[in-house]
């Protein structure tokens, strides 16, 4: 390998580590801010509430720590594929506990 | 080269293990996909006794051969063993595990390693379902749809069935995801998207639905083993749970379901038919997009199982709607299969006899299914043997049929040998009339309110239960003729040649048997499949 590549490898793993380190500091975050929605008491709100957080959570996750960031345009799609089937899966099922 | 001037092929690939062992450890996809085929055929042996039996104690109003008990555990097993494993792995497992690497000009699939471990998973699932007869208080009697509250309360032995259910959907996540990177990653050069046969289309629509759908199933029946063993209350109202939630979770995946069944079966029929036409496919395109569309849409018509189910006005009305939406697609295969044959050189050999059954028992399956998914019409025939009759016309008259022209369509490639037409011509003439004389009475039945999965009937009901009872017969006699025919014809057929048929596609070009890693080299494609215009040479120009 020539000098150049490796110096470039390594100020990448240096940046990379640096991005995990807050990657994981900001699911401390919202762990700890998770925590403090349920002690407000809430109902409803909070469920709400802690689901995005959840989903938030999540996304970090796949963003830094599954590398869906530096992945190609196509697979980023089809990563929202399941997502959007999720979504349609639950709002169907909705219109029947909406409307029941 | 045998004394009948066969190549073993792939037969004799080169390996440290000998006998059984060099199958079951292997990882060639063609080994893995006639392990395949073997397995879900024997468990479709089982499966077809559960149903003759069935129709046996059918025949008379009354006990005939069995108790009320024991035919629960026959309809449920039937279901079960039909379902999971055989009609749902079918196609994909074996002949798309078989042909889907050699169409698109690849050595094996991305991950053979996790091929013949999904293999593994689908015996010990298997496996797991036969125990669950024999052990615990007694086989499941809740049907194959385990429907909560019964399936929670029931004294039988669930868990079990429930777990080996569980243990075949990883087996099918396994095979899909395989597909997929397989597809993407390993065409040949110059193989793009448009040039991929329609069979390859069909198993890559087929492999996201198993990717997507199969979870939920897999999550669903965890609750009720949750529910079962440490009573958390999801689905039993006693417990504070909801018996539709059930539903919904089993039918967001069991409808998918039918699509994995189905979409194969149409990609074979799409195979059949040019070469047995000479003739390009009308509407490529179409017919590919048809399948991703069947596929999309599939996944949004759950609710029209549960239309009696206490289900909201308003969802009967909305998933009413998009069943029928999926009948466009479908109808455009149909037309364009059917345009396809249109002023061909039609030859009518086994294979399209199968195909051409598939397009009749299909079309008379998915227009019943249009008065299943009208709500006013549904209710009148819901739980009725209306449903048994539709669903049977659907899976057996078009995913089955066409598997075993498939079967024959391909059957010299994987042994190099014919099979015998006249048997076989035969075979299927017992099947098509034992087929329409077993199913077609259960429309009439259904409509005169015969419920299903009862051990008794009214006696007015007995004379249309007696030709049905028949027709199996007539069936059974068919499946023997069929097996005995092809069993024969790989150990004594004449040779077949690398190309029989005249076909386009890779798997023609290679030798009957294909060599172990298929190709001697990697093919380069230039034009599409299925062109028989002499001026633009032969299907998958090859560089």
């Amino acid at each position: 390998m020539n000098p150049g590549k490796t110096e470039q490898l390594k100020t990448e793993n240096k940046n990379g580590e640096m991005t995990y380190i807050l990657a994981w500091a900001m699911l401390v975050a919202l762990t700890a801010i998770t925590v403090g929605v349920y002690t407000l008491h809430l109902g409803t709100a909070g469920v709400a509430i802690a689901l995005v957080i959840a989903s938030l959570k999540a996304g970090v996750i796949l963003l830094f720590f599954m590398h869906l960031r530096q992945e190609s345009r196509f697979l980023q799609s089809v990563f929202l594929l399941p997502v959007f089937l999720l979504g349609a899966i639950i709002g169907l099922t909705f219109i029947d506990v909406w409307y029941r | 080269m045998n004394e009948s001037g066969i190549q073993p092929g792939f037969y004799a690939a080169p390996g440290s293990r000998t006998g059984i062992f060099s199958w079951i450890f292997s990882t060639d996809h063609k080994r893995i996909g006639l392990l395949y085929l073997f397995s879900i055929f024997s468990f479709f042996a089982v499966g077809v006794c559960f149903g003759l039996l069935m129709r046996l104690e059918l025949i008379a109003p009354g006990r005939t051969i069995v108790g009320p008990s024991t035919y629960n555990a026959f309809f449920t097993l039937h279901g079960v063993i039909m379902i999971f494993l055989f009609v749902i792995p079918g196609i994909p497992v074996s002949l798309g595990n078989f042909f889907m690497p050699l169409q698109i000009g690849a050595r094996d699939v991305a991950f053979p390693r996790i091929n013949l471990l999904s293999w593994w998973f689908y015996i010990t699932g298997g496996l797991l379902a036969l125990l669950s007869l024999f052990t615990g208080h007694g086989p499941p009697d809740t049907g194959w749809t385990f429907y909560a509250p019964y399936s929670i309360r029931t004294g039988t032995n669930v868990v079990l069935a429930v777990s080996a259910a569980f243990v075949l959907g990883m087996s099918s996540i396994l095979t899909g995801l395989n597909f997929i990177t397989t597809i993407h990653r390993m065409r040949a050069p110059g193989m793009t998207w448009f040039r991929m046969p329609l069979f390859v289309w069909s198993v890559y629509a087929t492999a996201w639905v198993q990717i997507l759908a199969t979870p939920i199933l897999g999550i669903t029946l965890l609750l009720v083993i949750i529910e079962r063993l440490f009573g958390v209350g999801f689905f039993d109202p006693a417990k504070g749970g909801d018996p539709i939630l059930y539903q919904h979770l089993f039918w967001t995946y069991s409808h998918p379901a039918v699509y994995i069944m189905i979409l194969p079966a149409m990609g074979v029929v799409t195979e059949i038919i040019p070469v047995f036409s000479r003739r390009t496919v009308f509407g490529y395109k179409a017919i590919a997009f048809s399948s991703m569309a069947i596929a999309s849409v599939g996944y949004f018509v759950w609710g029209h199982h549960m239309f009696t189910s206490g289900m909201s006005d308003v969802a009967r009305v909305v998933f009413s709607f998009i069943t029928f939406i999926v009948a466009i697609p479908s109808g455009v295969k149909v037309f364009n299969w059917v345009a396809s044959m249109y002023k061909g050189s039609i030859r009518v050999d086994a294979p399209l006899l199968f195909v051409l059954a598939f397009i009749f028992l299909f079309s008379i399956g998915g227009l019943t299914g249009l008065i299943l998914g009208a709500l006013a019409t549904n209710i009148q025939v819901h739980g009725t043997y209306f449903v048994v009759g539709h669903f049977h016309y659907v899976i057996f008259g078009g995913a089955v049929f066409a598997f075993f022209g498939g079967l024959h369509y391909w059957f010299p490639k994987i042994t190099g040998r014919m099979y015998n037409e006249k048997r076989a011509r035969l075979a299927w003439l017992f099947l098509f009339i034992g087929f329409n004389a077993l199913y077609f009475p259960m429309f009439i039945l259904g409509w005169e309110g015969m419920p299903r999965r009862y051990y008794d009937y009214l006696p007015k009901f007995q004379p249309l239960n007696v030709v049905s009872t028949v027709g199996s017969w007539i069936v059974a006699t068919g499946l023997i003729l069929l097996f005995a025919n092809l069993l024969r014809s790989a150990r004594k057929g004449a040779a077949a040649g690398p190309n029989p048929w005249g076909g386009t596609t890779l798997e023609w070009q290679t030798s009957s048997p294909p060599p172990h890693e298929n190709f001697g080299e990697i093919p380069v494609i230039t034009q599409g499949p299925y062109i028989y215009n002499p001026s633009k040479g032969k299907g998958h120009g090859t560089a």
